[in-house]
């Protein structure tokens, strides 16, 4: 009620002064340096039109400078931000700290039944909507069915393991520079590991077991490394342990990766001709499986929230509530086209024609609804999170196995003496961590 | 010269240099100290307290360890090595006379205005990305595989960038220096039948070794922190391969969010910087003396 | 040198070393051939040196994603007045230091260098509430102490053996004429070793210009500098090259440019006491 009233007052004072000087309030936006948040801040002329009366001041980071100067501000209390951009692996351990402003008093127009319910899940903490998502995303297969016609091979709509192996190998072809697979190598919990824990999770792997035992030591772990190294050093790129997101992507955008398994976010990018020549020969598959009844995609959203410490929290909510409302996903549709419409996080986007129409809405939608946060492995498990594990020590160790795997890959390492430091490394931090005994 | 009393005016000339960074040292350290024996995880506020040494034991017996204090040894060995060899040759060789000096010394010192992270990120990505760089591309229009820099040669590429980055600093101490030399000696030199060689060993190396002294003490000040270069390109890998200390802090400072362990890692760095000190002084301290 | 030289051997040297220069130069110079292509011709093999597409785009899109304007003018504040404030602090420092010195001389001047030994990572909590507490994160003031601080031990040693160099004789007649101290320092000592200061000056601003560690961690809006401006552009997704190297270029190019024009003036006193 206050906003709308608020709102009003400050359009209509800007109607009858035109620029005239307000009681304003600014607000400090933190964000990464994708593609989708670069182009909100191109929107900002539509948010001023409603909102005269706030003023945002963007920093814009790359993403792991990002999350280092949100973090140390958080966890000190420094109050530097008023709107933050962080993931589904912060948001649960945060807002349980209680470092993040419940959005649940949003107001009525931005309908939260409307999110996608693994998304707002994900979001959630007792009952508590901690942060709006921005976009949210799974993963899986993007291909060129080109180089599949050529090679002689179909990928079904629903790959298993076996089917991805044989069409990575049927496709390359080095001398050419096509490379049958691309997946991520370089090390860090939301690079390599967030791709091999949920290769893991399909292939009946876990982080750990009931009792917070580290599983690396098991023979599904062994199965995941031998065949996801073989997969890169007989089909993947030169260099694959350098490879990121953003590295796989170029290379898909320049059409030398026949096929690439990552985040179903890239599918705009892919099948825009402005970016890619081969925009018009890109297929899409869901992540594969092993039989087991699990598939290997994740769910992450890049998600908005307010820190308790923000001195602006009502100017930061009204923001929220533009960025991430079905008007802003319209707004984007209408300059930039449906295509480039933030993806993952709202049900009526799916519902809407022209969207569903797009050649992956529909693969990115069974992607996100096929992954469960709360039921991610095959055998139970004590955690949270499909990619990660949603403790705090997690991104510390995911990085340091994620330095091991990345070096197997490079093949500094055998396989067996990668997983026998993951495991040391992973009950030696677990026990530091007063998990285990 | 010094009387009493221009002697406290010039102590008190001194002070607040010296006050300000005492501040400067102390108080982050004092910090850093405390901090060091204590747990302190930023994501876990509640789990607090004094832990002993054991923030340092987890540091030195973290299998890395010993890699990354040879990596960091390695990374200011390698840069000092290369900065000084190359320094020297081109200082001779632009000390020389040709045509165009000026632009020309532009050309030379120009990489010492590039901010690191801009250098790390264009040699990274304009020239040794194994796809789209350009020494690929070389490499596979002579018919060669592209070189995979960043995975096979992690620590040789980090070195090179970083003296690529400050081979102008050096060159131009070293070009002064040889400036000075006087002409007289070295046609002296040549009149009793030196050859060229036996010049540059015999006279202008001496002459120079007070810069080369110079060179290595501020370099290694310098290098000794070097962060931003690996952090543009390896990120430390593969695996732990170019993992150097101050790396491994940021690892636990940023990634990990282990304020303890990271602040025990500086605290060794902080000992591994003075035990450095300690042998550079001894070693070529004594150029320094007036 | 005086020696004689052929024009034959003037040649092959001028070959030499302009051939060493323009290798040194290449990365800067293809950076800034690369930031006036296209994204495709920026990628293309084998590599083009003259782009058939040349293009502004680059620069268009960087400029109007970011607020170019604030971060130079932060980028300028910072390091010239972190550098401003060292010399204010150091020069007594150093003057002292040269003209009346004591047996700990030495050993402070160590001291001082071994205060930039501890490697920043190591410190970033310590100094990030440092900076809260006291209410200088993001400010300008903050960076401008940080950055002095930094450099400082720099300054002092490099004005020291400067001042070194000055020979004590004339502070001497000066002070027969009763000249005080201050009136030593400004109106004889100064002047004498206004190359000296000018070279100090210059390295410094440079150093703080292409800081970027502190710069970035100890801000976000208001005092964020050139090296703030450059991590928002570093890693994004698709092709980037062509803006990267854009964005590169605009926050290298102010120094690079100031680096130019008074390369003399650094060279000249970039010495270190190296020179006997």
């Amino acid at each position: 009620m206050k906003m709308t009233y608020r709102a009003l007052l400050g359009a209509s004072v800007a109607a009858c002064l035109s620029g005239a000087a307000m009681a304003e309030t600014t607000i400090t936006v933190a964000t990464v340096n994708n593609g989708d948040m670069v182009r909100m801040q191109g929107l900002m002329d539509d948010f001023y039109a409603k909102h005269p009366d706030i003023k945002v001041e963007w920093v814009t980071l790359e993403e792991n400078v990002l999350r280092q100067n949100v973090t140390a501000d958080i966890s000190t209390n420094g109050g530097q931000y008023d709107v933050i951009t962080i993931g589904t692996y912060e948001v649960p351990i945060w807002g349980k700290q209680g470092w993040l402003e419940s959005l649940n008093d949003l107001p009525a127009d931005y309908d939260v039944d409307d999110l996608l319910p693994a998304i707002r899940g994900g979001l959630t903490v007792d009952g508590n909507l901690y942060a709006s998502p921005f976009y949210g995303e799974s993963s899986f297969v993007n291909y060129r069915k080109d180089l599949a016609e050529k090679a002689g091979v179909t990928i079904p709509d629903a790959p298993t393991w076996d089917d991805i192996k044989k069409a990575a190998a049927a496709m390359t072809d080095k001398d050419a520079g096509i490379y049958g697979i691309c997946l991520r190598g370089k090390a860090g919990w939301g690079e390599n590991m967030a791709f091999l824990t949920t290769m893991a999770n399909s292939y009946g792997a876990r982080w750990f077991d009931e009792n917070w035992q580290p599983q690396f030591d098991q023979p599904e772990w062994k199965a995941v490394m031998t065949d996801y190294v073989e997969l890169l050093t007989q089909y993947g790129p030169p260099g694959a342990s350098n490879n990121g997101y953003n590295e796989n992507l170029t290379l898909s955008l320049q059409g030398k990766c026949a096929m690439r398994m990552d985040a179903t976010v890239s599918a705009g990018s892919l099948t825009d001709p402005a970016q890619s020549e081969f925009a018009d020969k890109v297929g899409f598959a869901l992540a594969p499986d092993a039989g087991l009844g699990k598939r290997a995609n994740w769910l992450w959203a890049w998600s908005l929230a307010v820190p308790s410490s923000s001195d602006a929290k009502d100017a930061a909510k009204t923001f929220i509530n533009w960025a991430t409302n079905k008007d802003y996903i319209a707004l984007v549709a209408s300059k930039e086209g449906w295509r480039n419409a933030p993806p993952g996080t709202r049900t009526s986007l799916y519902a809407n024609a022209e969207y569903a129409a797009l050649p992956f809405a529909k693969m990115t939608i069974d992607s996100i609804n096929a992954a469960d946060p709360t039921n991610p492995t095959v055998k139970p498990v004590p955690y949270v999170g499909v990619q990660f594990v949603a403790i705090p020590e997690f991104a510390g160790l995911a990085t340091t196995v994620g330095e091991i795997f990345s070096a197997a890959l490079a093949g500094q390492k055998t396989v067996d003496e990668a997983l026998a430091e993951a495991q040391a490394a992973a009950v030696d931090e677990m026990t530091a961590a007063g998990y285990i005994k | 010269m010094a009387t009493q009393s221009s002697r406290f005016a010039a102590r008190l000339m001194v002070a607040p240099s010296v006050f300000v960074l005492f501040l400067w040292m102390i108080v982050p350290l004092a910090m850093t100290i405390w901090f060091s024996f204590r747990m302190y995880r930023l994501l876990s506020p509640d789990r607090t307290g004094w832990v002993g040494m054991r923030n340092y034991t987890w540091f030195v017996t973290s299998p890395d360890f010993w890699l990354a204090i040879s990596n960091t040894l390695l990374l200011v060995g390698g840069v000092l090595a290369i900065t000084i060899i190359f320094g020297v040759l081109i200082a001779l060789l632009i000390d020389q006379p040709v045509w165009g000096q000026g632009p020309l010394r532009i050309l030379v010192i120009s990489p010492f205005f590039v901010m690191p992270p801009v250098a790390a990120s264009i040699w990274e990505n304009l020239f040794m990305h194994p796809q789209n760089g350009m020494f690929a591309s070389l490499a596979l229009a002579l018919g060669h595989e592209p070189i995979l820099f960043m995975e096979s040669y992690p620590m040789s590429s980090v070195i090179f960038i970083v003296s690529w980055e400050w081979l102008p600093f050096a060159t131009l101490i070293l070009l002064t220096a040889l400036q000075s030399l006087s002409s007289e000696q070295l046609e002296a030199a040549e009149m009793d039948g030196a050859g060229a060689l036996s010049r540059f060993r015999y006279i202008i190396l001496p002459h120079m070794t007070r810069a080369i002294t110079v060179v290595v003490l501020i370099q290694t000040i310098f290098l000794l922190g070097i962060f931003g270069e690996i952090f543009t390109t390896t990120q430390g890998g593969p695996g732990s391969a170019s993992t150097t200390l101050p790396y491994m802090i940021y690892k636990q400072a940023v990634i990990a969010k282990d304020i303890g362990r990271a602040a025990a890692g500086g605290i060794i760095a902080v000992i591994l910087a003075n035990i450095v000190a300690y042998f550079l002084m001894r070693g070529i301290g004594k150029h320094l003396d007036a | 040198m005086a020696r004689a030289v052929t024009t034959r051997r003037k040649i092959f040297v001028t070959a030499a070393a302009w051939g060493v220069a323009l290798l040194i130069f290449f990365p800067v110079l293809w950076m800034i051939l690369t930031s006036f292509k296209t994204e495709t011709s920026a990628v293309a093999s084998p590599p083009q040196l003259f782009s058939a597409d040349w293009t502004l785009e680059n620069y268009a899109e960087v400029w109007g994603r970011s607020d170019y304007p604030r971060f130079f003018w932060n980028s300028v504040v910072i390091s010239i007045g972190s550098t401003l404030l060292g010399l204010a602090i150091a020069i007594p420092a150093a003057w002292s230091m040269a003209f009346v010195p004591g047996r700990k001389t030495k050993d402070l001047l160590m001291w001082m260098l071994s205060t930039k030994m501890m490697p920043a990572v190591g410190v970033l909590i310590p100094m990030y509430l440092l900076f809260q507490r006291l209410g200088i994160f993001d400010t300008k003031t903050g960076l401008v102490l940080a950055l002095m601080l930094m450099n400082l031990p720099i300054i002092v040693w490099m004005l020291y053996t400067y001042f070194k160099e000055i020979p004590g004789e004339i502070l001497e007649a000066a002070r027969m004429d009763g000249a005080t101290l201050w009136n030593e320092i400004v109106y004889v000592l100064t002047p004498m070793a206004l190359p000296g200061i000018a070279s100090t000056m210059l390295l410094n601003i440079i150093l703080a210009w292409n800081e970027a560690f502190w710069t970035i961690t100890l801000t976000t809006t208001k005092a964020a500098p050139l090296s703030a401006f450059i991590a928002s552009f570093s890693a994004p997704q698709g092709l980037f090259y062509a803006k990267l190297s854009a964005a590169s270029t605009m926050a290298i190019a102010p120094i690079l440019i100031l680096g130019w024009f008074s390369q003399k003036q650094l060279v000249r006193g970039l010495t270190f006491g190296a020179v006997k």
